[in-house]
């Protein structure tokens, strides 16, 4: 064994060690983002819906007024053979869910918000769970997370009269010529007078896995068995479309159409503003039905996080990455209204 | 008389080591996924689930062997607060190994996600439950960094400037051919 070191060599060995742990630590600082250029994250994104709409411990930071409600899934059978996925071949699969409007205020208007979205929770019996967050436009205006992070920033409301500058989101659009399908959708777009009547759409595509290992990409949506009525101009009522829901509810279940969209080999599979053309495949996968809705941000749904990377296997992500973010936001959001829930008693 | 071991059982250096690469990558996945949205986020966090699941076992192997097989002793001439230290900070990387993976899959379980290859839930769905193990599994994680920073910088400190032959002790090379007397 050799002797220990004194002096100068002891000094200069002490210095290299500090130093290659300082290089570890800074190495450490860089992959969590706390050194080095400053990048779009999920903490981000949910602090300038915070910023926007302002802060309200204990809601989701987006999508933030909404119901919960529980019912089950019909399968067909007819996706079967595309998925291996139990869903697409039990007979009845337990469905909770949650009907919001979009926004991150929960006080909003229910009429005063364009966007509507359901997110579902399917478990079926070989114990794998699916869980789907879906919305009325078939595309989003953008492709990528920092687009979207420029349209948020572009919505922004302004000070003077509480909605968009009309010449910022205009620039916007300009700026982004793949919102094109978007903005024609949002031209033709008659809102429906229900969450019972109204669409909604996975946005992203998925690719469905059978047995074999084939993969098909598809696109999915939820379609109304009840008849389209529009709504109509004036509504007073801020609590409209939760009120309609549970009167409609009283009456009997609400059911739609599970259908999957397939797409062929030159479609988008990885970019959800730009729509597949009308013709494509479609095969129906089942009827959903809801029996029952629970109060105001009561029930199942609502220590959930409606990750729409929670898939069962079967059902496989694109490499979309506006479908990594949502999945990266809807975690920060879970985060922050757990920890609020936690430290402040605060619950919706 | 018995004799003392010069150097750890070549089992608890395998496991040492290949723990300590696993251990540095998931602190480094850990810390960067949870900044990240794009799809490198998506497969770093089913990896950490995976890494996190593999390190639980190992470490339930590893403190069954620290039990059971002699351990070299810290040499006789280290004074008495770098032993308690030595002692203190091996006993709290122990800790923090087997609570890490055990936070994680309750952590999981309680905020109502699905778990990885059906494991069962440890704990019910309960989301304030989840925020304290969420947050535990956050700050945990730096604190383990930091103790592997210093126990990464007394190691090197036995090894190139007291050179007492307690790095060499768990040298991830096999030590059986070697002279006792040989140069660290």
């Amino acid at each position: 064994m050799s002797t220990p070191l004194h002096g100068r060599p002891r000094a200069l060995r002490l210095a290299a060690i500090g130093l290659g742990l300082s290089a570890l630590a800074a190495g450490f600082a860089y992959a969590a983002g706390w050194i080095g250029s400053e990048r779009l994250t999920p903490k981000r994104i949910i602090d300038t819906f915070e910023a926007q709409a302002g802060h309200y411990p204990g809601y989701r930071k987006n999508h933030a007024k909404g119901l919960c409600v529980s019912g089950y899934f019909l399968s067909s059978n007819q996706a079967a053979s595309l998925s291996r996925a139990r869903v697409f071949s039990q007979q009845r699969v337990q469905v909770i869910g949650r009907f919001a409007i979009g926004g991150s205020n929960p006080y909003s208007a229910d009429t005063s918000v364009p966007t509507r979205s359901l997110a579902l929770q399917l478990s079926s019996d070989d114990g794998q769970v699916w869980r789907t967050g879906m919305n009325t436009p078939p595309v989003l205006a953008v492709n990528t997370p920092e687009a979207f992070y420029q349209q948020v920033l572009a919505m922004t409301p302004a000070p003077a009269t509480g909605k968009p500058d009309p010449a910022r989101v205009q620039a916007f659009f300009a700026a982004h010529p793949e919102s094109a399908a978007f903005r024609q959708w949002a031209k033709d777009y008659k809102a429906p007078d229900s969450f019972a009547n109204s669409s909604f759409n996975s946005i992203n595509a998925f690719a469905l896995v059978d047995d074999a290992g084939n993969r098909q990409y598809v696109r999915w949506s939820l379609l109304p068995q009840t008849p389209f009525a529009a709504l109509q101009g004036q509504v007073d009522d801020r609590d409209y479309l939760q009120h309609d829901l549970q009167q409609r509810l009283r009456q009997g279940p609400l059911r739609w159409t599970l259908r999957l969209t397939l797409a062929q080999a030159a479609d988008a599979v990885d970019d959800p503003s730009q729509p597949w053309p009308a013709e494509r495949r479609s095969v129906d996968a089942g009827t959903l039905v809801i029996e029952q809705v629970d109060g105001p941000e009561q029930g199942a749904c609502r220590d959930l996080n409606f990750d729409p990377l929670i898939l069962p296997s079967g059902i496989e992500p694109s490499a979309d990455p506006i479908l990594a973010a949502r999945s990266a936001a809807y975690a920060e959001s879970f985060n922050r209204r757990s920890r609020e829930a936690a430290q402040l008693g605060a619950r919706p | 008389m018995k004799t003392v071991p010069v150097a750890f059982h070549p089992l608890a250096r395998l496991l040492h080591w290949l723990m300590a690469v696993l251990i540095l990558a998931m602190l480094f996945v850990g810390v960067s996924m949870i900044s990240d949205l794009s799809p490198r986020h998506t497969w770093l966090l089913s990896l950490h689930k995976a890494i996190g699941l593999a390190l639980l076992l190992l470490v339930l192997v590893r403190i069954v062997l620290r039990l059971t097989v002699p351990h070299p002793p810290l040499p006789a001439d280290l004074p008495t607060v770098q032993r308690l230290a030595a002692g203190a900070s091996h006993l709290l990387l122990y800790g923090l190994m087997l609570a890490m993976p055990l936070i994680g899959w309750g952590m999981l379980s309680a905020g109502g996600y699905p778990l990885p290859l059906h494991l069962p839930a440890l704990l019910p769905h309960d989301l304030q439950l989840y925020a304290v193990l969420r947050q535990a599994h956050g700050w945990l994680a730096y604190v383990l960094f930091a103790t592997v920073l210093v126990h990464l910088g007394a190691a090197l400190v036995h090894g190139l400037v007291r050179r007492d032959g307690v790095l060499r002790s768990m040298s991830p090379a096999p030590l059986r051919n070697r002279q006792a007397n040989d140069q660290d």
